[in-house]
């Protein structure tokens, strides 16, 4: 076994520390690393700030850790309809930012690339501007940004090989490669855990170097917020 | 008779370029997708990292993990990619989308957008809005003329919290299609049966143009594409 690869969901997040910042992969639901958010619980640690776009919903994901009260700070971009986050925003027991989506993930992108702020044109003239620096770059104003980094990335992979090299599946991708840059410790749990050598160099989403931590988790609930279909058309009889 | 929430969408439709990239938003915006056939050639963006979105997927066939920023299950076309957030929001921000279809809680005369948060209210967040509406090439909204209380959302300036200053070209509602004019709206096209007292009774600026105008401004445009 690599010295990546875990054998348990506790081993996986040994090390997590009360008040660390960490990351968590998703959009909304989609694409959580479901094993690790309830591991987190198990573990105990608190005063957590939180960085994720939804911080859950309808009561799964990370609204159990919302309910579970340990999270001091959330750093997200959509409220919604969870109601634990819009609860203790009311009642003021956390702290949170709410900041645009593009900026949230290119703050993670900067934090990963080694470059501290960036300009940006999103948020200018808006409530998200203020405060920050404006520079004009060839006539048009822009809103100088800071990188986003955290102490631990929880994500979901599709499958994973022992060098932590990975794969995501459709829109379960979404924040978690650029997450598992931004972080000090990335912890990934993996729907298949392959062989060195399986992938073709050519077919990785997220090289190893990004990642340390690997957990083979092969069964997930997969909640779907809201069940849209069409119904299927009915064969005309032969 | 006022336009139905399809006949808004279908009106939408009509503003999309063939073969264009386009990112529709949630709600009624969502509507403009079944109103372009294949033979359109347009591709639907979605922020959470799809181009070349399709329909919902038949009974059965649903996959938790494909789904759109409105966190519905949806499918992919033949052509179609999946990719991360960083790149979804270069593809916005770069302006490699074409038009978003964005719905509103008050637009000013001056093109402000403000879709986000009403003072007082409940705030949903932010989500992708403001960089679709800093980044897009074109802005076009559909939206209530007025708020369930009957206040105007086509105003003179925004006073609920902005999602971008200047960027909305057109509005589409119930009453017709609004050009965004800088200190009024501009009428390009007046909904079946609505008069225009009516729209200048419902609307927080003043409404330029005239109901004759705007049907030739429609068929001069119409025949431009």
């Amino acid at each position: 076994m690599s010295a990546k690869v875990r054998a348990s969901v506790a081993e996986a997040l040994e090390g997590l520390f009360d008040g660390a910042r960490v990351m968590v992969g998703g959009f909304g639901l989609c694409g959580n690393a479901e094993a690790l958010i309830a591991g987190v619980l198990a573990t105990g640690a608190k005063e957590l700030t939180l960085v994720s776009n939804n911080a859950g919903s309808l009561g799964k994901g990370l609204a159990t850790w919302l309910e579970a009260g340990i999270i001091r700070r959330v750093e997200c971009t959509y409220l919604g309809t969870n109601e634990h986050l819009h609860r203790a925003m009311a009642a003021g027991t956390i702290e949170i930012e709410v900041m645009p989506q593009g900026t949230f993930v290119e703050r993670m992108r900067a934090a990963g690339a080694g470059i501290p702020a960036f300009f940006t044109p999103t948020g200018l003239g808006t409530v998200v501007a203020e405060g920050k620096e404006v520079r004009e770059f060839e006539g048009r104003a822009y809103v100088l940004e800071r990188a986003l980094h955290a102490d631990f990335a929880l994500i979901r992979a599709h499958r994973a090989d022992p060098f932590g090299n990975l794969r995501f599946y459709r829109t379960a991708r979404n924040f978690s490669p650029i997450m598992a840059t931004a972080a000090k410790t990335t912890i990934v749990e993996c729907d298949e855990l392959v062989a060195l050598g399986a992938f073709d160099p050519d077919d990785v989403h997220l090289p190893g170097a990004f990642v340390q931590r690997v957990v083979h988790v092969p069964v997930h609930e997969d909640v779907i917020e809201y069940r849209t279909v069409r119904p299927r058309p009915t064969e005309a009889p032969s | 008779m006022p336009f139905s929430k399809e006949e808004i969408a279908k009106r939408a439709a009509a503003e999309i370029a063939d073969g264009s990239i386009v990112n529709l938003g949630i709600g009624l915006p969502t509507l403009v997708a079944d109103h372009l056939g294949p033979e359109r050639g347009v591709w639907l963006q979605s922020e959470n990292g799809i181009l070349g979105m399709g329909p919902f997927p038949f009974e059965g066939d649903e996959d938790p993990q494909v789904i759109n920023a409105g966190k519905q299950t949806v499918t992919i076309l033949p052509g179609g990619s999946t990719f991360d957030s960083a790149l979804s929001f270069a593809m916005i921000r770069g302006g490699h989308v074409d038009l978003s279809i964005l719905g509103a809680m008050q637009v000013g005369a001056n093109g402000d957008l403000a879709n986000w948060s009403i003072p007082g209210g409940r705030t949903m967040g932010i989500g992708g809005a403001m960089d679709l509406a800093a980044g897009s090439k074109r802005i076009l909204v559909l939206t209530s003329h007025v708020t369930k209380e009957g206040e105007p959302k086509l105003v003179h300036r925004c006073d609920y919290p902005l999602t971008a200053p200047g960027v909305v070209e057109r509005v589409i509602t119930e009453l017709g299609v609004f050009d965004c004019a800088g200190e009024a709206f501009r009428l390009v096209e007046l909904a079946p049966g609505v008069s225009l007292d009516e729209v200048r009774a419902k609307t927080g600026a003043p409404v330029e143009g005239s109901s004759q105008g705007a049907r030739e401004d429609r068929s001069s445009s119409l025949g431009k594409r």
